[in-house]
């Protein structure tokens, strides 16, 4: 399922207005993550404050959502440029793939709630490919 | 049995009852049909499904939106016997129509994507988490009678 040029085209169309919110973005979907799949706290055990509004939380939203913004000037070299934060997850964090899938619909619902108008059901379908996309450039070094 | 706190009963009564179940229902098949395409294989007799706007303007799908919407309603309505309510429901998806049950949670990430862009901020993550609770619950309901 590899971005076509209109997925391209939709990806960075979106993103212009994504990206004045990214920070804002970014906590909420992964405070949302949080909240919604408590599951996804065991990788957290290590930050002090899970709660919503948690600092560390946000700093984290931050550095997640400041790399897929990147990866919107990167998509058509995603596998070489995600290539050190693949051995990254692989070897270091090993957080299961199937959690990149949680983490993305989550990312969606938000962008869903603050742009309502422009999140259509073709550009739904090009960011969910692009989200897809990055989470199997990640888990390209696992196994 | 599911429990359910009263935050959870209030806020999907409240999520339902505030819903327009023609045009939501319309809007989240229609996502689904659009975002994960390989959806379409149950509507062979729906006609033009070829791209985003047909499918919108699709009478057929609008209808069959509807269908669904009244059909979560019925869980609405029996939060504590969801799974009784659905027995039939599963025995026609299994049995007669042969749905992957799969799909019902590619419908399900839909609806609530569609609800979110209604709500907005008041979709809340603890709102989202109750509405995931209860389509969670619908969609295991419909899936018990398969084997």
């Amino acid at each position: 399922m590899s971005l076509s040029a209109n997925d391209k085209a939709n990806v960075t169309a979106i993103w212009k207005k994504i990206l004045p919110k990214s920070d804002d973005i970014g906590d909420q979907a992964l405070s949302r993550m949080l909240t919604v799949y408590p599951q996804t706290k065991t990788y957290f055990a290590h930050f002090a404050d899970l709660s919503p509004g948690s600092p560390q939380v946000r700093k984290h939203g931050d550095v997640i959502m400041n790399k897929i913004d990147d990866c919107v000037n990167h998509m058509d070299d995603l596998f070489p440029y995600l290539s050190g934060l693949s051995d990254l997850h692989a070897t270091k964090l090993r957080i299961d793939p199937a959690n990149f899938k949680i983490l993305a619909h989550n990312l969606l619902v938000v962008v869903a709630a603050y742009l309502p108008n422009d999140f259509t059901p073709e550009v739904h379908l090009s960011v969910d490919k692009f989200l897809q996309q990055i989470a199997l450039a990640l888990a390209e070094k696992y196994r | 049995m599911v429990e359910w706190t009263d935050f959870e009963r209030e806020t999907i009564k409240s999520i339902f009852g505030k819903l327009d179940y023609d045009e939501v229902g319309l809007a989240a098949l229609c996502r689904c049909l659009v975002v994960y395409p390989w959806t379409q294989r149950y509507f062979g007799n729906f006609g033009n499904l070829y791209n985003a706007d047909a499918i919108n303007a699709n009478p057929m799908v609008a209808a069959h939106g509807k269908v669904v919407l009244n059909g979560l309603d019925k869980a609405v309505k029996n939060m504590d016997n969801i799974k009784g309510t659905y027995a039939e429901l599963s025995v026609l998806h299994s049995e007669k129509l042969r749905v992957d049950p799969d799909n019902f949670r590619l419908l399900a990430d839909c609806l609530t994507i569609v609800v979110a862009a209604r709500m907005g901020a008041d979709f809340t993550a603890e709102v989202q988490a109750a509405f995931q609770k209860f389509l969670a619950v619908v969609v295991s309901s419909l899936c018990r009678q398969y084997y």
